[in-house]
């Protein structure tokens, strides 16, 4: 116990910041992969698909991510699944994000204008091709700004991931803190670390809906 | 190894489960009240042309929006012990929980505000209502009325969200679960009635909401827009 913050702390919380990072990233492309699935099967022609993906959704956006790392850590390894803190954090945001990625998703692929839909359907296009060549295009670009939006919430909320011990950013200031004990001084610097990284994302995204929204008046008949 | 699902044996206590849920809609209820004044309050600082106003509500909302709420309810926590003033967990859940909803619901009301149209509020003024009338009637109610199904979607996501208090040992439904399973080592039961018990929240918060809307905009109610 005692002794002050050095350089080597600073180092460990670097390293835990670039953990934070790292399981965003593997959220972010885990999420998305399986969110874009979500979000085609909210709107696939068969009702069935349609209600599965639907009570996903409303399933997952009803339980906190605390409880969902916790059914994945311990849950998973008290029924006799061991798995790594990494691959629990991992599986938990990745079911996480794609049920909120999806819906995004969903909204924004929905909202390319219905006569892009059937001007599509009337150059004969197959599904698959109107997708693909029609309405994805002008979706992603509408999905741009909020999909940013939501990459702030993903780095957030890698910080549960430190109850399950993976050690991040959280974890990492939690460990600093057990030799130090000056928790208000370390959980500062913890939060200034985290606004640094979000802080960036939310400006951008402000502007690429600003973008957008120019773009838009512009396509405006006159 | 055989997997052996024993539900009967985790809910056994459901009353612990019952009072933790109850727990939980107090803790949501307390912040979603205090933090919906605060954030109002937030808006309107942040919209006046005061730079000594404006300035601090803007860093308050931004710090707010891009920290973890795990960090916030930890540097609460931490701080009023190092100001040497002890409170119980529950409050300063309470207290965190608050500085965390009210950023949000000042940008969501941020949002109402700017959507009420300028002619709206010139013509308030031609009718000679006083500012406080202006305020309440022309931009405040209208301003919640377009902005309520955002609002209450992000007091539901509060709820949810208070389930991270459990780490500072704050009665409520995680918490409770957490005393379960390390009783009765069946983690994986305990955790999937919980997060049933969190969806039948969210639901009955969201229905509760949607009902409030009734009674709150008649006006709404007859032009039969949904809420």
């Amino acid at each position: 116990m005692g002794g002050h913050l050095n350089i080597n702390h600073l180092m460990f919380l670097g390293q835990g910041a670039l953990w934070t990072i790292g399981l965003s990233v593997i959220a972010l492309i885990g999420g998305g992969i399986v969110g874009f699935v979500i979000a085609l099967a909210r709107i696939s022609p068969l009702k069935s698909v349609r209600i599965a993906s639907a009570v996903y959704v409303q399933l997952i956006q009803g339980t906190p991510l605390l409880v969902i790392l916790f059914l994945g850590y311990f849950g998973l390894a008290a029924i006799g699944l061991k798995v790594s803190p990494l691959a629990a954090a991992g599986a938990s945001l990745t079911l996480y994000v794609a049920a909120y990625l999806g819906e995004i998703w969903r909204g924004c692929i929905q909202s390319v204008p219905k006569p892009q839909w059937e001007a599509a359907e009337g150059l004969a296009l197959s599904r698959t091709q109107r997708m693909m060549k029609v309405i994805l295009p002008q979706a992603i670009r509408i999905a741009t700004p909020p999909t940013v939006g939501f990459m702030v919430q993903i780095v957030k909320n890698t910080s549960l991931a430190s109850v399950v011990g993976f050690v991040e950013l959280m974890r990492s200031g939690q460990i600093v803190n057990n030799s130090l004990f000056e928790p208000f001084a370390i959980y500062a610097i913890i939060a200034v670390i985290y606004f640094a990284m979000c802080y960036p994302l939310s400006l951008f995204s402000q502007r690429l809906e600003r973008r957008m929204g120019r773009g838009r008046s512009n396509l405006a008949p006159a | 190894m055989s997997l052996q699902l024993d539900f009967p044996a985790v809910l056994e206590r459901w009353t612990s489960f019952l009072a933790g849920a109850v727990l939980t809609l107090e803790l949501a209820a307390f912040a979603t009240v205090l933090g919906a004044l605060l954030g109002t309050l937030a808006a309107v600082g942040r919209g006046t042309h005061n730079a000594l106003i404006s300035g601090p509500c803007k860093v308050y909302v931004e710090t707010i929006r891009n920290t973890p709420l795990l960090v916030q309810i930890f540097l609460v926590y931490f701080g009023l012990a190092s100001l040497g003033l002890k409170f119980s967990a529950f409050a300063v859940a309470v207290a965190a929980l608050t500085i965390n909803v009210g950023a949000y619901t000042a940008e969501i009301m941020r949002a109402g505000f700017e959507a009420i149209p300028r002619g709206q509020i010139e013509a308030a003024e031609g009718l000679a209502l006083s500012r406080l009338q202006i305020y309440w009637h022309i931009i405040l109610l209208p301003a919640i009325e377009k902005v309520y199904p955002a609002l209450t979607s992000q007091f539901v996501l509060l709820m949810l969200a208070s389930s991270v208090c459990s780490q500072i040992s704050a009665e409520e439904l995680t918490a409770v679960a957490n005393y379960i399973q390390s009783d009765t080592y069946r983690a994986f039961e305990t955790y999937i009635i919980v997060a049933v018990l969190y969806v039948i929240l969210s639901l009955v918060m969201r229905a509760g909401f949607w009902g409030l809307g009734l009674v709150l905009f008649p006006r709404r109610r007859r032009l039969g827009t949904p809420l």
